[in-house]
């Protein structure tokens, strides 16, 4: 056990963060990943790593995967987390991208992971219905097989960012007579512009529209979309929220949320000395700080386990239960220390919710909607309870 | 001991409870959020008429001869319905200064107007840097002859959109954070010098930032000692806190029936949510923590009169755990709701958003925290002498 980079890590530090400041746009420099970006800015990053090869670094080389050990990629997300770089969406890169390697026809292969690696086509998860959240296997949306397509019915909800999405995969029920729920389940790929798709934004509680109802009309796609196997989707599905958990815990970004805290309550007054000089709030803070290292080393041996080919585990419950709360406290204590400006409600009140009224410091303008948008993270993913769930039944066996 | 309402206070609860069912539902109170004017006039004419405006006050001073209970229940039931309009700002704040400072002209020219509805009062206090604290002042009123010039910026004043007054506080002698040395004024929004920029808040309400440029006020302006406002200050800030936490109880209150009702009818893995244990225990959890927040407020809204530091203390302990019980209520009644509760379109996100925002009104946990510690040291210290 040993803690130190090697010459090599350090290396290869040095040539990450040298190709960050030269290659990272000017043009979404300093605007840090929200919810509200246009699609240009949400792709610019993605694109200019896709030309590099860096867009997906845990795939395997031979899809074009950069081999990069763990402790290289936890280099890549700390050097990218000290500029707020906006990182390449999950949806294609982290979920459909793996499934489609490990699951998908060699046809798939070759019309999709281009595409998902150079961020020219954008992905969105058709997972969650009106009635299947947390019970995602009692999804009810159809497929039927009539000649060469799939006739798929339903409604999926929660989709985040469709308005911006090309395609989109779907879990369909094929085989409504099978013994288990999870059994009739298929995996199947979708282009947005089939007709029948049709995209509704939900507003959430900050006043942002990430997410959206997507209704799926007698949608006709291609048989040769369907992913693996007729009704075996639920493996593929549960192979992918694993992957989508172990990415939830964004250490580098809450590494980089704390130093941001503490420069806030560096420049908050109270009684005339900054809050950070004001024993309780520093206390806070270092708390936060403490339990961040603590899921930091928890993620650390998580890597080293999955480096020898073990994992993602039900460990990764860990990691998202950890981490989202982590992001939360964040959100919570930046609302806090911007005291009285956390008030200010800037959406629609600016056109681009800047701060050009100069109304309060510019780092309280997103304080309360971010707390509130953060909400979301102890419910999606599998919700904390749900993760607690399988560490009990996974982990302890009960 | 007694722990009941009077009738009339019964009465101002039930015709209240009435007219928020009948013309505040979730919806209309949506649409009239997102309306240029973000409130309606009109409602605050209603809640004349019904008497709510002129509750908390003597019948001397031609009030209903109420107190800070009847102030309690109103706020409680604004709570329960969200209602944005400025009952705080106005009666609780500019008729509580009134009341225990005006003169008898200063009544005569602005309580009745307060208590009719047709002035409407906002308490400018909050600077950019004061943080939570009355006396950390930059804005200045200098002497000048009879009168003064008020100088200054205030932040976040809440309600000040709708405004025709101003409490102003501002710093008349002494150093920055002196308690001596603080007025307070009365200024008239449309007086020469004054200019506003109006925003909404994240929880629905209006406010504004407030510019005082060379504003000559005269000493009728004046509420309060000259250079000795600070405790009038203080204690007008109290009151407003316990209308805050009573809101916050009406709020919690309805957030989390609203999750109770929801868990019952929202079924996942073939039961309604409300089957899984560790929702129901979370769900006693706030329940507990919604009646201890009453008795909170109770506790707090009875000691008002009581001597200054008592008075502090019983505030400033309802406040931290308020703030505190806020949270978890909140909270977890959108993470019950799961992905519903993060929606625009459910009453139960913005009831989270107006609890949150209570905390840090008038002092959150860690200022009343403080407040009350430094309380006890003193009051230590006074007995060991
Ligand atoms: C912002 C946001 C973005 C999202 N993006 C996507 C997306 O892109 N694609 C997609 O498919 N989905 C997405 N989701 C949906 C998300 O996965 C679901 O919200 C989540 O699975 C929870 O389901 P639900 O909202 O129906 O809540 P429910 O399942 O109804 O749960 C309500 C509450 O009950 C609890 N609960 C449920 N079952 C149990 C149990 N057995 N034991 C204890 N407690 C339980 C839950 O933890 C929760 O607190 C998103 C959600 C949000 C909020």
């Amino acid at each position: 056990m040993n803690l130190e980079f090697t010459p090599e890590e350090i290396a290869f530090r040095n040539e990450v963060r040298a190709f960050i400041e030269e290659n990272y746009p000017d043009e979404i420099k300093g605007l840090g990943a929200r919810e509200d970006l246009t699609r240009e800015q949400f792709l610019a990053w993605h694109k200019v790593l896709g030309k590099k090869g860096w867009s997906a670094p845990a795939w395997p080389e031979k899809y074009g995967g950069t081999g990069w050990t763990a402790t290289q990629r936890y280099i890549w997300s700390e050097e990218n987390a000290r500029v707020d770089a906006i990182m390449p969406l999950p949806f294609g890169v982290s979920m459909v991208g793996p499934v489609i390697y490990t699951f998908g026809s060699e046809e798939q292969k070759a019309q999709h992971l281009p595409g998902i690696r150079s961020g020219d086509v954008w992905w969105c998860q058709g997972y969650s219905e009106p009635g299947a959240g947390s019970d995602l296997a009692s999804l009810k949306t159809t497929a039927v097989r009539d000649g060469d397509h799939y006739v798929i019915n339903g409604q999926k909800t929660w989709t985040t960012l469709a308005q911006h999405a090309d395609w989109i995969f779907i879990l369909c029920r094929t085989d409504p007579d099978a013994a288990k729920p999870q059994e009739g389940i298929s995996f199947i790929l979708a282009d947005m512009n089939t007709p029948g798709i049709e995209v509704r934004p939900i507003i959430t509680i900050d006043g942002s529209h990430e997410v959206n109802e997507t209704w799926l009309t007698d949608v006709r796609v291609p048989v040769e979309n369907l992913v693996g196997k007729e009704n075996e989707g639920w493996t593929y599905a549960k192979f992918l929220l694993a992957h989508e958990r172990s990415g939830i815990a964004g250490v580098a970004r809450s590494k980089r949320g704390v130093e941001k805290l503490r420069q806030i309550a560096s420049t908050e007054l109270i009684d005339g000395e900054p809050l950070i000089s004001d024993g309780e709030f520093a206390r806070k803070i270092s708390q936060l700080e403490i339990d961040l290292t603590a899921l930091e080393f928890t993620e650390l041996r998580t890597l080293a386990r999955e480096s020898q080919g073990k994992g993602p585990g039900p460990e990764s419950s860990i990691l998202k239960i950890k981490g989202t709360e982590i992001q939360q406290r964040l959100t919570e204590l930046t609302l806090e220390a911007v005291g009285n400006y956390g008030a200010p409600y800037f959406r629609g009140f600016s056109e681009d919710g800047s701060n050009e009224f100069g109304i309060g410091p510019d780092y309280a303008h997103h304080a309360g909607p971010a707390y509130f948008n953060m909400r979301k993270t102890s419910i999606y993913g599998g919700s904390n309870e749900i993760q607690r769930n399988i560490i009990t039944k996974m982990i302890l066996g009960l | 001991m007694d722990f009941n309402f009077t009738e009339e206070q019964s009465m101002i609860r039930d015709s209240l409870a009435r007219l928020i069912r009948e013309q505040y539902d979730f919806e209309t109170r949506r649409s009239v959020v997102e309306s240029d004017a973000g409130w309606r006039p009109e409602m605050w004419a209603q809640f004349a008429e019904l008497g709510l405006l002129m509750a908390p006050f003597s019948e001397e001073d031609g009030g209903l001869g109420g107190g800070a209970i009847d102030a309690m229940v109103v706020m409680e039931e604004f709570g329960k319905g969200l209602v944005v309009e400025p009952f705080v700002p106005s009666v609780v704040c500019g008729g509580g200064f009134l009341k225990h400072a005006g003169s008898v002209a200063q009544k005569e020219e602005y309580l009745a107007g307060i208590m009719s509805g047709e002035q409407i009062f906002a308490f400018a206090w909050a600077e950019p840097k004061g943080r939570y604290n009355y006396a950390d002042l930059e804005t200045t009123a200098r002497k000048d002859g009879a009168g003064f010039v008020l100088n200054g910026h205030k932040a976040v004043v809440i309600g000040a959109p709708w405004a025709s007054h101003f409490v102003v506080t501002a710093r008349t002698a002494g150093d920055r954070r002196d308690r001596a040395g603080v007025s307070a004024f009365i200024v008239a929004k449309d007086a020469a010098g004054v200019t506003t920029r109006d925003y909404p808040t994240v929880d629905g309400r209006r406010a504004s930032e407030v510019y005082f440029e060379n504003v000559a006020l005269s000493s009728e302006h004046l509420i309060g000692e000259v250079d000795g406002a600070l405790s009038l200050v203080e204690r007008v800030g109290d009151e407003a806190t316990a209308a805050l936490c009573a809101e916050a109880c009406g709020a919690m209150g309805v957030a989390h029936a609203q999750t109770v009702e929801y868990s019952r009818t929202r079924k996942q893995f073939g039961v309604p949510i409300g089957k899984f244990q560790v929702l129901q225990h979370r769900m006693v959890d706030m329940f507990m923590e919604h009646e201890q927040s009453i008795s909170m407020t109770y506790m707090a809204t009875l000691k008002l009169d009581e001597p200054e530091i008592e008075r502090k203390k019983a505030v400033s302990a309802a406040k931290v755990r308020i703030g505190q019980a806020g949270r978890l209520v909140g909270q977890q009644a959108v993470q019950i709701h799961g992905g519903m509760g993060m929606t625009e379109e459910l009453a139960v996100g913005h009831y989270f958003k107006r609890i949150t925002m209570v905390d840090s009104e008038f002092g959150n946990v860690d200022y009343h925290l403080k407040r009350y510690t430094d309380l006890c040291a003193a009051e230590m210290a006074v007995a060991a002498e």
